[in-house]
């Protein structure tokens, strides 16, 4: 049941994501690990499987360890509702390398598509606001996208926020490989760490 | 048993400045915590440190999730956390078996010598229940002069083994807090 004026996710996470460079991205469980896997395997991609409520806390870890690359989490309505009072701690350390790209349909689209809190009443870009990230919006173009894109890129000015309504559609799951050690020591190694 | 005074004539423990430098020798870098008057004096050692970065969490299994990210990005960390707030890890302890990065987590014990308040019993008592259904290993000091050794294990099984690592300090360690009108 997609509305005509709302954007297509993978098409805002391809976008996110077409020159991507160095960043690092975190993905949220369910849709998000999936548009992420869509956009294209990377070893600097850190799929979530579960974890809910855990990607921005997992992207300040990151972005705080490696201040001088950009560090993108992408994550949906519910992994963020369940995760707010992380925005308050990201407010408090203000990482300028950590951007934060909210996919909002609105509902759980992962369990049957049960409304979320914010199809109604609860405004996230506010509370990121209201949390100490001043550079938080929303977006409703691709537009928006492409330059929120490159100023992701910017180590020097974040954190910034960005809450993008996306259509409700349900994708063909595109699954990202799921072991986390995996995972994490091929994105350790990218960054020039060898396993213990 | 030792009375725990508030913070403005906190005695200066020995075991707080231990755990410090041991923190200090494994080049520990991210130090979230969710206060706790047991650990008041190590936190103020981390957020007066020059190469460690005291990061105040609103709940605990915030910290969980920080730690796994500060290893995807080549750094260490330790949890400091009161018992009450494990049982809010639960889920994201799950990141440890995941990611099997280095977790260490200093837990202050309330609810089990002494104990005043009884909504801090409950929790108390399931504490290293929740640890070792969680997959995480736990070891406890009751004696200052113990602190030392018990962390420099903990430490080397979490930061060597990557074993996830709970130290539990008892409140007759910490000392019972002391409610008075």
């Amino acid at each position: 049941m997609s509305k005509a004026n709302l954007l297509d996710r993978r098409q805002v996470v391809n976008t996110l994501l077409a020159d991507r460079k160095d960043a690092l991205v975190v993905a949220g469980l369910g849709a998000s690990t999936y548009d992420l896997a869509a956009a294209g395997d990377h070893a600097r991609n850190l799929y979530l499987w579960g974890a809910m409520g855990g990607a921005v806390m997992i992207g300040l870890g990151l972005a705080l360890a490696q201040p001088k690359l950009p560090v993108v989490v992408v994550t949906g309505d519910g992994e963020m509702l369940m995760g707010m009072g992380s925005l308050a701690t990201v407010g408090l350390q203000k990482p300028k390398n950590l951007t934060i790209l909210v996919l909002d349909n609105e509902a759980y689209g992962e369990t049957g598509g049960q409304v979320s809190h914010t199809s109604a009443s609860a405004d996230l870009v506010g509370v990121a606001r209201a949390c100490g990230i001043p550079d938080s919006k929303e977006i409703s173009t691709l537009g928006e996208i492409e330059a929120f894109a490159k100023l992701m890129q910017d180590v020097t000015s974040g954190p910034r926020f960005a809450n993008v309504k996306i259509d409700g559609a349900n994708l063909e799951r595109v699954l990202s490989n799921r072991d986390g050690m995996f995972i994490m020591t091929r994105l350790r190694g990218a960054l020039g760490h060898a396993p213990i | 048993m030792h009375a725990r005074a508030e913070a403005s004539n906190e005695p200066v423990a020995a075991w707080p400045e231990e755990i410090f430098a041991i923190l200090q020798r494994y080049d520990v870098r991210q130090v979230p915590y969710v206060p706790d008057a047991g650990h008041s004096q190590l936190i103020q050692r981390v957020l007066g440190s020059a190469n460690m970065r005291g990061i105040p969490l609103t709940t605990e299994e915030e910290g969980v999730a920080l730690l796994a990210g500060a290893w995807a990005g080549g750094q260490k960390g330790v949890l400091l956390m009161q018992s009450s707030g494990v049982g809010n890890c639960i889920n994201m302890l799950s990141l440890t078996q995941i990611f099997r990065f280095p977790f260490l987590t200093l837990v202050t014990m309330r609810g089990e010598w002494g104990e005043f308040n009884p909504w801090q019993v409950p929790m108390g008592s399931s504490t290293q229940g929740v640890f070792e259904l969680s997959g995480i290993r736990v070891l406890r000091a009751t004696e200052p002069a113990e602190v030392k050794d018990v962390m420099e294990a903990a430490a080397s099984q979490a930061y060597n083994a990557c074993t996830p690592t709970a130290l539990l300090l008892s409140q007759r360690l910490i000392g019972t807090k002391v409610f008075v009108k």
